[in-house]
């Protein structure tokens, strides 16, 4: 599916990423277990498999049961990372999300595998668009869509010391390293990816990169975009988001339902604290088949696409 | 032979205990689910001064036995339980339903101690129970893990999805004890979606599965107190009971599940109740 792209330089499927924190991670820890629903294979847990048989829990296709099996054996002292695809994870599973993880407070940390549109021809039920607005209300679950394969790893790391529900939305399609020194993950808190002062993009996971390639289109034009990378969902970074709306207009980015989730969030916060015009992007409903990056392009989730809305949003601050 | 009557004798004091003080939680509080309280406490009180290991002042403790409360609505019969088994004061019975309270319609775990999870929407018990299960396996642990269902609550699809996997995994340390009062919310269970018959629905998913009178104190005894180390499968207790048992006009009535006794109603109760 994404073979093709899967093999341009420096672009990473985050999968692998996770992989190999989490056998890293279970190999310090024995109370690292993991929960799948037949999902081994699209998990990339075929090591972590091998490695630790005992320790990989495989309900089979029933999702209701893995997670209630996550928060029991949470109950039990072990730590689980709940691995499914995310669509199945958090709609077929939703009311034991609520109940059983949010609502009971229990330590487990759900893993959503191919979120957004990475299933992309295999059409809407197996997308998962909505999922940032369906967690978004259940504020006990720290809720965190990693940009790139470091961030990613982070992520995993920080899921694991955490005490409390996480909710990691990790991606399939490939994305390069983000071009930023000094990095240093911090759940909570948004990450600058480029300054600038003329307005912001505020993104998150797979289309940070495209943010920050707009960015820098936009530099040539004489346009200076704040790009932010809000990785953390829940709880939001308040601070970050009023500050990007001190600039004077917002463009949202998310692989995702424009409904409630990422741009949802941020046109909340501004409403109520800091005025300014958002202009979301992402998907605004179901969408048609096609390959992710078919996907991407038709949504105008691109350099250029990006480019071309933060441009709108400039001339609705400007009036 | 004496000290198993004098086990059970003591089950029966504090289920009659459980029984006049849960009434009465619900009587004061005008709201609860009456009904579905008075065939599960037999049940619970054989569980809680019977059979189950746990210590109230480490609620924590690793080694405990885990009681999931599936049918988490009947929290007259929990709370009653709890406050018996030692874990707080009667003082917080009285807190029953009151705003911010601690004993809320259906148990909270984060604040309430002894409770193992999060009930109310029904077939969440079984999927945390099993996860429980497989964590004692893991951890080789002696602990053993008890869920009580309703029987309407087995229509609840999610059941099913962990009663095929605690039989697939031979989770014999796991019990489940159907509250078998054959009412649910509205009429009965055959008349609404039938489980019967509900004991070889469980054999074929790899389950023991024995029937009992949930009201014999002996018989649950005997059923549950057994040593689960010289069984090789998941064990379902299908105990048959009365919904609303012990007060004559509730007794096997569905408009019981949530009704609530006036002043006269209580007296009557409370004189039936000795």
């Amino acid at each position: 599916m994404a073979a093709a792209a899967e093999k341009r330089t420096g672009f990473h499927d985050c999968r692998d990423a996770w992989a190999t924190t989490i056998e890293a991670l279970a190999a310090e820890n024995p109370k690292i277990v993991a929960v799948v629903n037949d999902s081994v294979g699209s998990s990339k847990l075929g090591g972590f498999q091998k490695k630790f048989p005992e320790r990989l829990v495989n309900v089979g296709i029933a999702e209701q049961n893995m997670v209630g099996v996550g928060a029991g054996l949470a109950n039990g002292g072990h730590i689980p990372f709940v691995s499914a695809a995310s669509c199945f994870l958090t709609g077929r599973a939703l009311e034991q999300v609520k109940a059983d993880i949010a609502y009971a407070r229990f330590n487990v940390k759900l893993v959503g595998q191919s979120s957004g549109i990475a299933y992309g021809e295999l059409g809407p039920t197996h997308h998962s668009i909505e999922d940032l607005a369906w967690l978004r209300p259940l504020d006990a679950i720290t809720v965190i869509t990693p940009a790139d394969a470091w961030e990613t790893a982070e992520a995993v790391k920080w899921a694991a010391s955490h005490e409390g529900p996480v909710y990691l939305r990790l991606s399939r399609m490939p994305v390069p390293d983000l071009d930023i020194a000094n990095r240093q993950f911090r759940a909570g808190k948004a990450e600058t990816v480029r300054d600038g002062s003329d307005l912001s993009i505020i993104a998150c996971g797979t289309t940070v990169h495209l943010a920050a390639a707009a960015a820098d289109l936009l530099a040539k034009r004489g346009v200076s975009p704040r790009v932010l990378n809000m990785a953390t969902l829940n709880p939001l970074d308040g601070e970050a988001v009023a500050g990007a709306a001190a600039l004077g207009a917002i463009v949202t980015v998310e692989e995702a339902n424009i409904h409630g989730g990422l741009g949802g969030a941020i046109a909340e916060f501004t409403a109520e604290h800091a005025p300014v015009p958002v202009k979301r992007m992402g998907f605004p409903g179901f969408v048609p088949t096609g390959s992710a990056e078919w996907l991407f392009d038709h949504y105008g989730l691109n350099a250029e696409g990006i480019a071309a809305t933060a441009l709108k949003a400039l001339e609705l601050k400007r009036r | 032979m004496t000290e198993k009557n004098d086990a059970a004798s003591r089950i029966r004091e504090k289920a009659l205990w459980m029984r006049r003080r849960a009434f009465r939680m619900v009587h004061e509080a005008q709201l609860g689910h009456p009904g579905g309280d008075f065939s599960a406490i037999d049940i619970i009180a054989t569980l809680y001064f019977g059979v189950m290991h746990f210590d109230p002042a480490r609620p924590d403790m690793a080694e405990r036995d885990r009681f999931i409360m599936s049918k988490g609505h009947a929290t007259g019969a929990l709370y009653t339980a709890l406050c018996a088994a030692g874990y707080y004061t009667e003082d917080w019975l009285s807190t029953y339903m009151q705003p911010q309270s601690k004993l809320n319609g259906h148990p909270n775990r984060n604040y309430l101690p002894g409770v193992e999870t999060n009930t109310g929407p029904l077939g969440h018990g079984m999927p945390v129970a099993t996860g429980i299960a497989i964590s004692g396996q893991l951890s080789r642990s002696t602990h053993r893990t008890f869920v009580l269902t309703g029987d309407g609550e087995l229509q609840e699809g999610s059941n099913w999805e962990a009663a095929m996997l605690a039989g697939s995994r031979r989770l014999n340390r796991l019990t489940l004890i159907v509250d078998r009062n054959r009412l649910q919310q509205g009429m009965g269970t055959e008349e609404t979606n039938g489980l019967d018959p509900l004991d070889d629905k469980f054999r074929a998913f790899g389950w023991d599965a024995v029937m009992v009178d949930g009201h014999d104190v002996d018989a649950l005894l005997a059923v549950l107190a057994g040593d689960p180390a010289g069984r090789s499968k998941p064990l379902c207790v299908i105990a048959n009971t009365v919904k609303g048992k012990g007060v004559s006009y509730m007794e096997n009535k569905a408009a019981w599940h949530h009704g609530v006794p006036n002043a006269e109603q209580f007296e009557i109760a409370m004189e039936e109740l000795v």
